[in-house]
Parts: structure tokens; C-alpha cells; sequence
């Protein structure tokens, strides 16, 4: 009967927007209708304290409206309504009786909007509850991320010391990295061996961080096979990739002096699809049988199937990605293994540009900052069990780094 | 026509075609593969104009809807036409302002999420007392952060890994490669159960249907 109650309320009401009503009386028709079927006056609302405020640290547009619930009574819902002229008002939610929150999005920022929540009682409309008023805005800071605006500030700083110190001629010393110093023996041996050289960047777009380190790696492969003379391929899941992968090579070619060996269809598109792509790579190995295979970048399932099957094709294989869960996977199947954070320091690692080391040294002070904390704030965490202060540090340096 | 049954048989040869691979390279897997990427690379054509390209741009920029025109849509919309200008080979160059903007904007966006996953979140979790519970605890708290440090100290450039970072850096990457070889034995029985729902398909929807087609064929 409840329901029935309520469908009858809806049917009465008609369409979403309603005619304003009185103020005091209530805007929404839903308590008139009610009102006109019963002799009864309407119930008091089952919500007090409504209040409607401009959600913080957003890009605008949205409004959150909180109240709490009258002790005792629990409606069977709630009826949001809104108003942006305070003439006209629509229903814009019809939420659970005991819920105590609701954001309204989709909104114009710097207009005034009006809210009215009623609520459905035993098949009757109460008195609405409000109006309430808020005007939507966007910031341009968020509040809660400020500790991370000074960490990546001071981050950038140090990096930007030691390009700076790189610039200015001091030296900067990498250690080896056993993958990278592979790269030009690969591209020799396919030279030598007359195959082509085959280049995997991962499966995903130009957003992605691994995307856009495989690329400057790219560049150096393609160096040294213009320079060599030997042949690249580059199959891409995603156009923009190709259009970049196409740019990128076309420097490398220009810079070695061979611009006459480069040819765009080299680096061409396959498909979106991840096991289209890993089938479309997988028939590539098997019928030209690079000599070298690449696989840097992001990759998922795929991993292993174009792994595996440059194994069976004996080409020697450097791989090299951010994924934990692809990682064994290369190193099972491929002769060098770039592991996380190698991948991204390949390309300063290849270049020996002093702009890159510099920024390559800049992380390892960021690490050697990290390490520094991890130290201070476990040994602050572990006297803390008996030294309050020392627990207080501890709980700083979480605040500090805890990013909502 | 029964299409069910014409979907089981498709899925089950074109199946079939793509487990031959295992042997060789044959026909049977370059026309499946063959159909696999023109058909996929179809459909994404066709996803990205309805489910990217015309919501987010055209339905913006023409004001569909209750909106009106977004006419700020008009900067990514000459964006697009640039990356389709790569096919004049005369302004084919403009598509570098597209591209710049791409990676650019992909940075940017993956260093603040990227530091904050992999980075901050890491560290926080990491700051733990290896103190006040029993032995085990302290075992299992201990050797997490060591691990980490330890691992760091692996990734750490600006030193020759000898003494005692060739130590500290030779723990990091058994830590790591035994996680490594955790990681693989869990891919692997996920796999193993995608081969197994493929193989039950095979046995036990597409063998029932044989003796269909025997029955047509006498």
C-alpha cells in the first residue's frame, strides 16, 4: 500500500519541474497533492539541520548537501528538490530515508542554487525541510594535496640542481646497468646476421609514463640501426603511438646522417586490441625473425606470449617494463631485464646527456631522501612504543606523506 | 539456421587455428590472426568515434543535449585536425603541436599519480614499529623494511654496486626476484584457468555438437 502511496504521489506531481510554492509551505507539489487527499495537515520532515555548501578541492560544478536525521522518526525517502532562480523547482534525487548526504553535480559554477529535502512518510509529503543555498565554484588548489605540491617542488629542485650541475660540465657518474649496455650489441647482430630489428613499445597510449620512456629509448635503437644500417620494425596499439614512434625515428634517422634509409611504415599500427596486437606481433616474429627483439614499456597479459615466442625465434631479447606482475615473465623468458625504474633511467643512461644524468642523479637524491625517512621513521615508530615523542615524529612523517 | 550453434563452431575452429600456432606457423593461424587484428582494429575504429570522439568532442562542441556549445572544445578539435594533417605530407608537421600536447599532458598528470602510488603511499606504509609484538612480527616488520631499503639501495645509480651497496643492493634484487618468482606461479595457475575455461568450451559445447552435423551429413 506503501507503495502504491507513493506511485499515486509521483502520478500527481507530473513532470520533474514544479511550480514554486509558498516559501515556508514548501516548493514541491508532492506535499500539496498529499495535502489535497488528506484531511490531515502534512508530517514534520524526518531531516533538520540541512545545509548546502560548494564542494571543496573540485573542479566545480557540484554542491554537497548535508542533514542529519530526526531522532525517531525514519522517512521511507527523501525528495531532493532545487531551484536555481528560486521560481522554478525540480526533483533532483529521490534517495534512501536514512540517507544523510548528497552532492548535486553537473551545476553552473557562480549561480545560486536552492535545495528543499522532503520527506515521504507512510505514503505522505512533509513539510520540506530548507531552502538552503550554495553557489558551486571550482579551486584551483587542492587543500589536501599541498603536501604533495612542497615534496614535488622540492623534488624538482634537487633534480634541477644537479642538470643544472651537468650543464655546467661536472661529471656524473651512473654505474652499469647490464640491459642497457646490451642495446648496441643487439643492433650489431641483427646487422650482422642481416635480420631486421624489432621494437615492442608496450600496449598502451602516450599518457602512460612507460609509453613515453620506451620512446626516447626508441630514438637511441633507431640511432644505432640507421647508423648500422639495419632494418627496424615497429608495430604500435595505438595511433598516436605510430604518429610519435614515426617522429621519434625520423630524428634518430636525420641525426645519423641516413635520412634517405628511413621509411615511415616502419613504425605502423596493428590494432587496439591487446591479443589482436600480441597475435599480430607473434605471426611478425615467426615469419621475418628479427634478429633482436625490444619490449619496453607497459605491458600486461601479452608479456609472456611475445616473450615466448622471440625465445623460439632466437633472437637475443631486451625487455623492460614498470609492471611487478609482468616482470617475471621477461626476466624468465628474455636475455636482459630492465626492472622498474632502469627502464626510465635508460634513456640518460644511453644519451649521457648531461641534461638527463643531471635528472637521473636528481632521482637517486629523491631515493636517497626516501631511504633517509624510511630509516628515521621506522626507528620513530619502533622507540614510540615506549617515547611519545618519538611516536609524534612517526606520525608526522605519515601525515606528511599520506595523499588523499 | 541455428546461429548458437554456427557461433560454438566459429569460436571453436577459429580457437583451434589460434592452438596451432603451438605446432608452426601455418595458414589455419595466419588467417585467424589475420581476421583477429582487422576485426579488432574495426571495432576500435568504430568505439573511439562513438564513445570517444563524439561524446567528448562533437556532441561539446555542436551543444548537443540540454548544453550549449563548449566552445573551448574548439582547441582539441584543431588538435585532431593537425593529427589528421600527418596525412599531407606538406603540413604533416603540425601534428607535433598535437603530439606535444599529448605527452606533455601525459606527464604531467602520470608524475603527480605516479608519485603518489608508487612513491608516497610506499613510504608510508613502510613507516612501522618493528617493536612491540612477539618474535614473529618482529621478523616479518623487520624484513619489509629492510627489503625495501634494501631494494631502493638496488635501484640507486650513482654508485658502483660494491662493498657494502654491492651488499645492501645484492639483498635488494633476491628480495625482489623472490617476490618475482611468487608473482609468476600466481600468473601462471590464473592463465592455467583461462586454458581450462577454453578447454571446457572446447569439450563440453562444442563435442555435443558434432554428432548435429554427422546426423545432417547422413
Amino acid at each position: 500500500m506503501r507503495l502504491f502511496g507513493l506511485l499515486a504521489l509521483a502520478l500527481a506531481a507530473g513532470p520533474a519541474a514544479q511550480p514554486a510554492g509558498p516559501p515556508g509551505t514548501g516548493p514541491v507539489a508532492y506535499g500539496q497533492a498529499a495535502a489535497d487527499s488528506m484531511p490531515s495537515p502534512p508530517p514534520a520532515p524526518s531531516v533538520t539541520g540541512l545545509a548546502a555548501r560548494d564542494v571543496r578541492d573540485d573542479a566545480g560544478g557540484a554542491i554537497e548537501l548535508s542533514w542529519e536525521l530526526v531522532p525517531g522518526v525514519t522517512a521511507d525517502s527523501l525528495l531532493v528538490s532545487r531551484s536555481a532562480d528560486g521560481g522554478t523547482w525540480e526533483t533532483v534525487a529521490f534517495l534512501p530515508g536514512a540517507e544523510v548526504v548528497f552532492t548535486d553535480e553537473g551545476l553552473e559554477d557562480g549561480v545560486e542554487y536552492s535545495y528543499t529535502v522532503t520527506s515521504l512518510l507512510g505514503g505522505a509529503a512533509s513539510q520540506p525541510a530548507g531552502p538552503v543555498s550554495a553557489v558551486p565554484s571550482a579551486q584551483w588548489l587542492h587543500s589536501k594535496r599541498t603536501g604533495m605540491l612542497i615534496i614535488l617542488v622540492l623534488l624538482s629542485g634537487v633534480i634541477f640542481w644537479f642538470i643544472d650541475q651537468g650543464r655546467k660540465g661536472r661529471k656524473l657518474y651512473i654505474r652499469e646497468i647490464a640491459g642497457l649496455s646490451a642495446v648496441d650489441d643487439a643492433v650489431g647482430r641483427a646487422t650482422e646476421m642481416g635480420r631486421s630489428v624489432l621494437y615492442i613499445p608496450g600496449i598502451m597510449g602516450m599518457d602512460d609514463i612507460q609509453t613515453i620512456a620506451s620512446m626516447i629509448i626508441l630514438g637511441r635503437v633507431a640511432g644505432k640501426t640507421a647508423e648500422y644500417g639495419a632494418d627496424l620494425q615497429v608495430p604500435v596499439c595505438n595511433s598516436v603511438v605510430m604518429s610519435v614512434g614515426q617522429e621519434i625515428v625520423k630524428e634518430a634517422y636525420l641525426a645519423a646522417g641516413r635520412p634517405d634509409s628511413y621509411r615511415r611504415d616502419n613504425v605502423f599500427y596493428l590494432t587496439d586490441d591487446q591479443f589482436g596486437y600480441a597475435a599480430g606481433v607473434d605471426g611478425i616474429m615467426v615469419r621475418q625473425r628479427p634478429a633482436a627483439i625490444f619490449m619496453l614499456g607497459t605491458f600486461y597479459a601479452e608479456s609472456l606470449i611475445l616473450a615466448e615466442t622471440g625465445k623460439s625465434v632466437g633472437a637475443i631479447q631486451i625487455a623492460g617494463t614498470a609492471m611487478p606482475s609482468q616482470l617475471p615473465f621477461f626476466i624468465a623468458a628474455c636475455d636482459y631485464t630492465l626492472i622498474g625504474e632502469e627502464l626510465f633511467a635508460a634513456s640518460a643512461y644511453l644519451s649521457r646527456e648531461p641534461k638527463l644524468l643531471g635528472s637521473l642523479k636528481g632521482q637517486d637524491a629523491a631515493k636517497l631522501i626516501i631511504m633517509l625517512v624510511i630509516v628515521v621513521g621506522v626507528l620513530a615508530a619502533s622507540i614510540g612504543t615506549w617515547w611519545a615523542p618519538a611516536a609524534s615524529l612517526a606520525d608526522f612523517l605519515r601525515r606528511i606523506l599520506h595523499v588523499e | 539456421m541455428n546461429w548458437e550453434i554456427l557461433g560454438i563452431w566459429l569460436g571453436a575452429l577459429l580457437t583451434l587455428s589460434l592452438y596451432s600456432f603451438l605446432y608452426r606457423d601455418n595458414p589455419f593461424y595466419k588467417f585467424t590472426e589475420h581476421l583477429f587484428v582487422g576485426m579488432s582494429a574495426g571495432y576500435w575504429v568504430i568505439y573511439n568515434i562513438f564513445n570517444v570522439l563524439r561524446p567528448n568532442l562533437w556532441d561539446r562542441l555542436t551543444g548537443a543535449g540540454e548544453a550549449g556549445p563548449d566552445l573551448w572544445m574548439i582547441i582539441p578539435a584543431v588538435f585532431g585536425v593537425f593529427m589528421i594533417l600527418r596525412l599531407v605530407p606538406k603540413v604533416a608537421s603540425l601534428s607535433r603541436f598535437a603530439l606535444a600536447m599529448i605527452v606533455g599532458t601525459g606527464a604531467g598528470l602520470s608524475l603527480v599519480t605516479t608519485l603518489q602510488t608508487n612513491a608516497l603511499a610506499q613510504v608510508e606504509g613502510t613507516i612501522l614499529s618493528v617493536t612491540g609484538g612477539g618474535l614473529s612480527e618482529f621478523l616479518d616488520s623487520f624484513l619489509l623494511v629492510a627489503g625495501v631499503v634494501c631494494g631502493l639501495v638496488y635501484f640507486f645509480f650513482s654508485k658502483a654496486h660494491r662493498g657494502v651497496i654491492g651488499g645492501a643492493a645484492g639483498i635488494g634484487i633476491t628480495i625482489l626476484m623472490i617476490a618475482f618468482g611468487a608473482s609468476f606461479g600466481y600468473t601462471v595457475m590464473a592463465r592455467i584457468s583461462l586454458l581450462i575455461g577454453q578447454a571446457q568450451f572446447l569439450l563440453f559445447r562444442w563435442l555435443p555438437t558434432i554428432p548435429l552435423f554427422r546426423g545432417l551429413a547422413g
